[in-house]
């Protein structure tokens, strides 16, 4: 492999840790979800170079489900969900912004100490790409713990999932059925968190989470 | 054609899932229901004196797997026997409609599809997509009753189970990294047969981190602590046929899957031993569930975490490992599965008897309603580990070999099966004796399948069928 071929995948993955910081610090609900729209869109972009670089051309197939899934449908019914419900206002975060990146910052630190340690004689490609791969994934984790809002935590879901996919093409050779199952399971989930966002809206007037707390069968 | 006992087990559940999406009307679906429960359980049968088909690209019967199907679609069968009767009671009562009926049965038979896609499966993706199909089947059957605490149960379970189910994910890609440069590329190295006959070429690192996922990813299903918090809200606040069968079957299947990566990575000498983090996680839950046990005042949460306790246990005996443990390990889980849907089917009828599911509201069961009363207390008093229960030979196999192995570990387990027996113990003076309060008119539901497992259990607790103590044996050899 040519070296710019490396460089090029490097940077893509590379550029998907960094939207998935800008993902942490966005506290409005719509640029959340543009941002993630972005996210999803270097996410494409990354697994059609390496669709390119492996000769791969199913890889092509899961590039392209990540663009009309992620890019378009999803932000676009998320869009008219934030505007149905009314909550295009701050997004109440509940650890501040300064050490949530700072936690971040741990967090792909660990992810890159623990791979590069692990994999030294992996392919440097599929080794650096399961490090940002992890890095996405538990910044996709910490913005689901520091969000309240429900569909800031779908946000989070779907980025740790994004995580997921670089992993899967970065493994070379790993089999269609993964990846398709992996976009599958995401249009599910999705169907799935929109049914109940559209009853939990019904039903609380309100989508915060936290609001639900205080419903919990426990507290009798 | 000849009859394939797996492509049966399979195709079964399908089909009537789609009959029950597309069919009208309680009485004939119901029955549907049964009787495709009871098909499904058939061909698992036939499975036990079947030829057994050589492992395939994407399927695999072997000893360890039968016992979990058939376990599996046992209970399932007489789950489906018990919803009958629980759902027309929530039919009269109006908290279900006939559209969330189809929709509930049709789920019942996927999820039945999912749970044994994945015990059947021998190609760890597939068995990854198999868990998380059964997994979103019961979120959706969880929040079926659309109440703030329904849906609040569900999104927790959607949420904490999907973040599990990720983590799995990762977990597999990882061994499929470590597979693929010994195995080659493509479908061969995610085999599950393949990657066990070479598993010893394996880089050990990786192994290692991977497990770590996996653990962490399908131990969020089993429910072992500290991600466990879904479990109590899921199984409290759904139907209570589905929370028999989270109890007693789903998480079986994440136990099932953690038990063939376990397999897997005790195949390469150099990787991390799996055993000392199953057992440390096993006897954390265990001890954390048998307090969490004492302050519970909802019926179906106090045996939700009773749940958290059992799945502890067999974890545990299967993290000691060795012939022993993991025979105690297998017993204990066919035991708790039984025993554990027979409460919960109690409980619903209960539940559905007296209108409520708080403790205190319930007293004096064994006046009011002395069959299902009785039940009621001979089933808590297996769970709680007494004599002569099929639980306390399970416990006590796996209680004796810590002492023969590790005697400073039995401590911790001895105090936290005490715990737990007490705090049940406790809450069922309070609820089968006394003064009678809320309804006596009889129970809806029927006790037959209640009455079923626990004659199973009490049964097992006296005597072992010799060829099915062989039987396990084998499967606690193969386990390592």
């Amino acid at each position: 492999m040519g070296s710019l071929a490396f460089d090029i995948a490097h940077l893509l993955a590379g550029g998907l840790v960094l939207v998935s910081f800008m993902l942490l610090y966005q506290d409005r609900l719509s640029a959340l979800v543009n941002v993630f729209a972005l996210h999803a869109l270097v996410l494409a972009l990354s697994v059609a170079w390496q669709a390119f670089v492996q000769d791969a051309p199913h890889l092509y197939v899961t590039a392209l489900i990540a663009v009309a899934f992620k890019v378009l449908v999803v932000p676009l019914a998320l869009h008219r969900i934030i505007r149905q419900l009314g909550i295009h206002r701050e997004i109440e975060t509940v650890v501040g912004i300064g050490p949530t990146m700072l936690a971040g910052m741990g967090l792909v630190a660990l992810s890159m100490a623990v791979i590069l340690k692990i994999t030294p004689e992996a392919d440097p490609l599929a080794r650096e790409d399961l490090a940002f791969a992890l890095a996405v994934l538990l910044l996709g984790l910490l913005l689901m713990v520091t969000r309240r809002n429900a569909v800031s935590q779908v946000i989070g879901f779907m980025s740790l999932e994004n995580g997921l996919i670089l992993a899967a093409t970065g493994a070379l050779g790993m089999p269609l059925v993964v990846e398709i199952s992996v976009a599958f399971s995401i249009l599910i989930a999705f169907i799935v968190i929109g049914v109940f966002l559209f009853r939990i809206r019904e039903r609380f007037d309100t989508v915060d989470t936290s609001a639900l707390d205080a419903f919990r069968g426990e507290r009798q | 054609m000849s009859l394939d006992p797996v492509a049966l087990a399979l195709w079964i559940p399908l089909v009537a899932a789609a009959l029950l999406a597309s069919l009208p009307g309680y009485r004939l679906t119901a029955r549907l229901n049964v009787a495709a429960s009871l098909l499904t359980l058939l061909a698992a049968l036939l499975l036990l004196v079947g030829e057994r088909p050589a492992p395939g690209a994407y399927l695999l019967v072997d000893d360890l797997n039968i016992v979990f199907i058939v376990l599996n679609c046992f209970v399932a069968f007489t789950t489906s026997v018990f919803s009958a009767g629980y759902i027309q009671h929530e039919l009269e009562t109006g908290r279900l409609t006939a559209t969330k009926l189809r929709f509930y049965h049709a789920m019942y038979q996927m999820m039945m599809f999912g749970m044994n896609l994945a015990f059947v499966s021998n190609n760890i993706g597939l068995m990854w997509v198999a868990v998380e199909l059964a997994t979103l089947t019961t979120v959706l059957m969880v929040g079926i009753y659309q109440t703030h605490e329904a849906l609040e149960a569900a999104w927790k379970y959607f949420i904490l189970g999907s973040v599990g189910i990720a983590l799995a994910l990762f977990g597999t890609i990882l061994f499929y990294t470590a597979a693929q440069p010994v195995v080659g590329e493509g479908a061969d190295a995610m085999i599950w047969t393949v990657l066990l006959s070479r598993a010893a070429e394996f880089d050990p690192a990786l192994l290692s981190v991977a497990f770590v996922f996996l653990l962490l990813g399908y131990g969020t299903k089993v429910g072992l602590a500290p991600v466990h918090a879904w479990l109590p809200d899921a199984h409290a606040e759904g139907p209570t046929p589905i929370s028999a069968v989270l109890s007693g079957l789903l998480l079986n299947v994440a136990l099932y899957a953690l038990l063939r990566f376990k397999i897997l990575i005790a195949a390469n000498p150099e990787a991390i031993t799996p055993g000392p983090l199953m057992a440390a996680m096993g006897l954390g839950s265990l001890v954390f569930a048998a307090f969490m046990l004492y302050r519970r005042r909802d019926i179906k949460r106090l045996f939700a975490y009773s749940s958290i306790e059992h799945m502890g246990i067999i974890v545990f005996a299967f993290g000691m490992g060795g012939p022993l443990a993991n025979f105690a390990g297998l017993l204990h889980m066919v035991m708790h599965s039984l025993t554990k849907s027979a409460i919960f089917f109690a409980v619903g009828n209960i539940a559905q008897v007296k209108g409520t599911q708080r403790i205190a509201d319930i007293k004096g069961l064994t006046q009011s309603h002395p069959a299902l009363g009785w039940g009621f207390v001979i089933g808590v008093l297996a769970i709680a580990g007494l004599p002569p229960m099929g639980i306390f030979m399970s416990e006590f196999l796996v209680v004796s070999s810590t002492f023969a192995r590790v005697p400073l570990l039995a401590i911790p387990l001895v105090l936290g099966l005490l715990l737990g027996m007490g705090a049940l113990l406790l809450r069922l003076t309070g609820i089968a004796f006394g003064e009678p309060t809320g309804s006596t008119a009889p129970a809806t539901g029927t006790n037959l399948p209640m009455q079923a497992h626990l004659a199973l259990v009490l049964v097992a607790g006296v005597y072992l069928p010799p060829p099915l103590v062989a039987w396990f044996q084998n499967v606690g050899v193969l386990l390592g």
